[in-house]
């Protein structure tokens, strides 16, 4: 027994040291130090436009946004006394450069998954191979892959973004995959029996009755990577993360909660503007 | 003109393509060698949906596949616009001048005939719910690439049609079962596609509906003459709809004809149970219980028209029918199908086409109190009296009388 659990302890399986040596051997070629400015020029570009602009001037466009969209005043009033209640608390930049680093990650994430959602629907083995893969994007401690995305990408907002990405991703594909495979199959027919092409049956079948779902799945997905925000600051990245990690180092409850309410108060924002406005009409 | 035709067409489930070497191949020879369903799916794990299906549907007529659930009516359906694939045997569909095989067709003119000659009713409306009504009824359109301007004309031609052009902006879930049907048919008829499949259309709707959305199936059909397909699993609905109903059974077609066919001459113990559910009222015509001429009691130049001889009727030199008297004293002829039913008074002697609905000649009897008298082309063919009609609802025995002539 000594023996086994001798031979078991001395012959170490170097699974670490095969990532580490990946890491490694694909670092330094340039690529992704390429990628680290690219995506950094473009999230400091995004934040510094919304900087630019006068907060109150902002909050105004963004209300009044939310109107045409919407035709809620309600919603459109409580958005803007929500973001006024930020800019008081004292975290407006904060709340702008998170802001940005949500709307990139949350892009990145649709644009990526929607599509594999859609083709992990109509072919249940690309499904059944991504199931272990997205399960532990989701599982695994967001800190381990924080570590080599720090290698690969340098201090800043980009390895904040990738490790965002990698954690917010399984959302939107799963529930593409939800709402395209749980079109019901009389649907399905009576797309093929008028003649549907297989694109057409995607655009005005399958999609339209998937789109709450993938609704749903924008709305996890920025919730998610809201999630990130204390993460992705401690690799450099600012925004409202920082300020709830400087006050977990000096104690200071004041400054902890009042960075923690501006994240809980953004996330009721994105989270109103996201939902779907009157569904009911159209329930099956 | 024939639209449609099965020539020998399997559809089975599961075994891959009926290819030499594939588990269907085996069950193909296992139903040439006349094996069952079950010792089928036992040995081979294939389902036989349809086995040696032959029928031919001629332009413009309703042909109503009936069966209980599992008979493969539904499946025979779906393959003529190959929702369902036919693992061997054809199905010609007329496309012009030339005849498609929709069984072995490529995928483009499979879509030709989906966009422009088939088109498809569903048992449970398949309305696509984020559409409005009006959006529904133009998606046949609208998959063949039609403009909106283009579309919104025939469209709300066809919402007019089944009374709907009120409810064009709305969803579908706003409307109850009867109207969403209406939409499902406002649908097939935009494609001015000339078949149509319809999939037990008013299964899903409550009787009251249903005979209304018959009436107006009917009604359509006079004005449109398409060619429809129709599923159905009850008998009356089949009599009513179907110029020509083929009855199946655990995937083979049992018996094809007319209603009457069918109701008179059941082919076996299966369509004969269908038969004695049915209302025999809405298809018997006066032919099947009448007593024919020949079988007429003759009393000196008249012949009696009743079994108690009362009432008696005389002919003309051409055999028409010339004069009648009830208890020695005359009585007048009317042709209610001539002048019209309301001419027909208590006391007269009604002559009419032994094609009339039997239950049309009870009404006869009812109004006059006599016996009704037929007539073919002016000759008088027989005659039926109160005893006839009970006779024949009382008991089988019309249905074997006329079996054996």
């Amino acid at each position: 027994m000594d023996q086994l659990q001798n031979w078991l302890s001395d012959n170490k399986i170097p699974i670490g040291d095969w990532i580490a040596e990946f890491v490694d051997a694909i670092n330094g070629n340039g690529f992704f130090d390429a990628v680290s400015t690219g995506l950094g020029a473009l999230i400091d570009g995004f934040t510094n436009v919304l900087e630019s602009v006068p907060p109150f001037v902002l909050i105004l466009v963004i209300a009044v946004g939310v109107f045409v969209f919407k035709r809620n005043w309600k919603l459109s009033v409580f958005i803007a006394l929500a973001l006024l209640f930020i800019f008081n608390q004292g975290y407006w930049t904060e709340t702008l450069e998170t802001l940005s680093l949500i709307i990139y990650a949350t892009a990145v994430c649709m644009i990526i998954g929607v599509p594999v959602g859609i083709a992990a629907a109509h072919r249940p083995w690309l499904f059944n191979a991504l199931r272990p893969l997205l399960d532990l994007m989701q599982t695994l401690p967001t800190f381990v892959y924080l570590i080599p995305t720090l290698v690969l990408f340098g201090l800043g907002a980009v390895p904040g973004l990738i490790s965002t990405i990698i954690f917010a991703l399984p959302a939107p594909i799963r529930l593409t995959h939800l709402g395209v495979s749980s079109v019901p199959e009389p649907l399905l027919e009576a797309g093929k029996a008028f003649g549907a092409s297989k694109s057409q049956l995607l655009w005005k079948v399958e999609l339209p009755h998937a789109l709450p779902t993938i609704m749903a799945g924008l709305t996890q997905c920025i919730m998610l990577s809201l999630s990130m925000v204390v993460i992705a600051a401690l690799v450099g990245a600012g925004g409202l993360g920082v300020p709830v990690v400087r006050a977990l180092n000096s104690v200071r409850i004041d400054m902890g909660f009042e960075a923690g309410l501006s994240i809980v108060v953004l996330a009721i924002i994105l989270d109103r503007i996201c939902r779907p406005a009157d569904a009911d009409k159209r329930k099956v | 003109m024939t639209a449609v035709e099965f020539w020998g067409v399997d559809i089975l489930f599961g075994g891959g393509s009926g290819r030499p070497g594939t588990p269907a191949a085996q069950a193909l020879d296992m139903l040439d060698e006349g094996r069952t369903r079950d010792e089928i799916i036992a040995e081979t794990g294939v389902v036989v949906g349809v086995k040696n299906a032959n029928l031919k549907v001629e332009e413009g007529e309703i042909c109503v596949l009936m069966g209980l659930s599992g008979s493969g009516k539904s499946t025979l359906l779906r393959a003529v616009n190959g929702l369902n694939k036919v693992t061997r045997g054809r199905i010609m569909v007329r496309h012009g001048d030339k005849k498609v095989d929709v069984a072995s067709c490529d995928a483009a003119t499979l879509r030709v005939m989906r966009t422009q000659r088939i088109a498809m009713v569903f048992q449970q409306f398949a309305l696509l719910p984020w559409r409005t009504v009006r959006e529904n009824v133009g998606f046949g359109l609208e998959l063949r690439g039609m403009s909106k301007a283009e579309r919104n004309k025939i469209v709300d031609e066809k919402l007019k049609m089944v009374g709907l052009d009120k409810w064009a902006e709305k969803y579908a879930s706003e409307l109850s079962g009867g109207m969403q049907q209406r939409v499902g048919l406002a649908r097939a008829f935009a494609t001015d596609a000339d078949i149509l499949l319809m999939d037990e259309p008013f299964s899903a709707l409550d009787p009251l509906i249903r005979t209304k959305l018959q009436d107006e199936l009917l009604d359509l059909q006079k004005q449109f003459q398409k060619t429809i397909i129709f599923v159905s699993h009850d008998l009356d609905e089949a009599l009513k709809l179907g110029n020509r109903i083929a009855i199946l059974e655990g995937g083979r077609i049992v018996q094809q004809g007319t209603g009457e066919d069918i109701v008179l001459r059941p082919a076996d113990a299966y369509v004969k149970e269908f038969v004695q559910h049915m209302n025999p009222l809405n298809v018997l015509k006066a032919s099947a219980v009448m007593t024919p001429a020949s079988d007429m009691r003759k009393l000196g130049d008249a012949y009696a028209i009743d079994w108690q001889d009362r009432r008696q009727l005389t002919l003309d030199a051409d055999g028409s029918p010339s004069s009648a008297t009830i208890g020695g004293v005359s009585a007048p002829l009317v042709w209610p199908e001539r002048d019209g039913v309301e001419k027909a008074r208590s006391g007269d002697v009604a002559v009419v086409s032994p094609s009339m609905l039997l239950k049309d000649v009870i009404e006869l009897r009812q109004i006059t109190g006599n016996s009704v008298v037929f007539a073919e082309q002016g000759k008088m063919v027989g005659s039926c009296c109160e005893e006839d009609i009970l006779r024949a609802l009382s008991s089988d025995a019309w249905r074997e009388t006329r079996a054996a002539s």
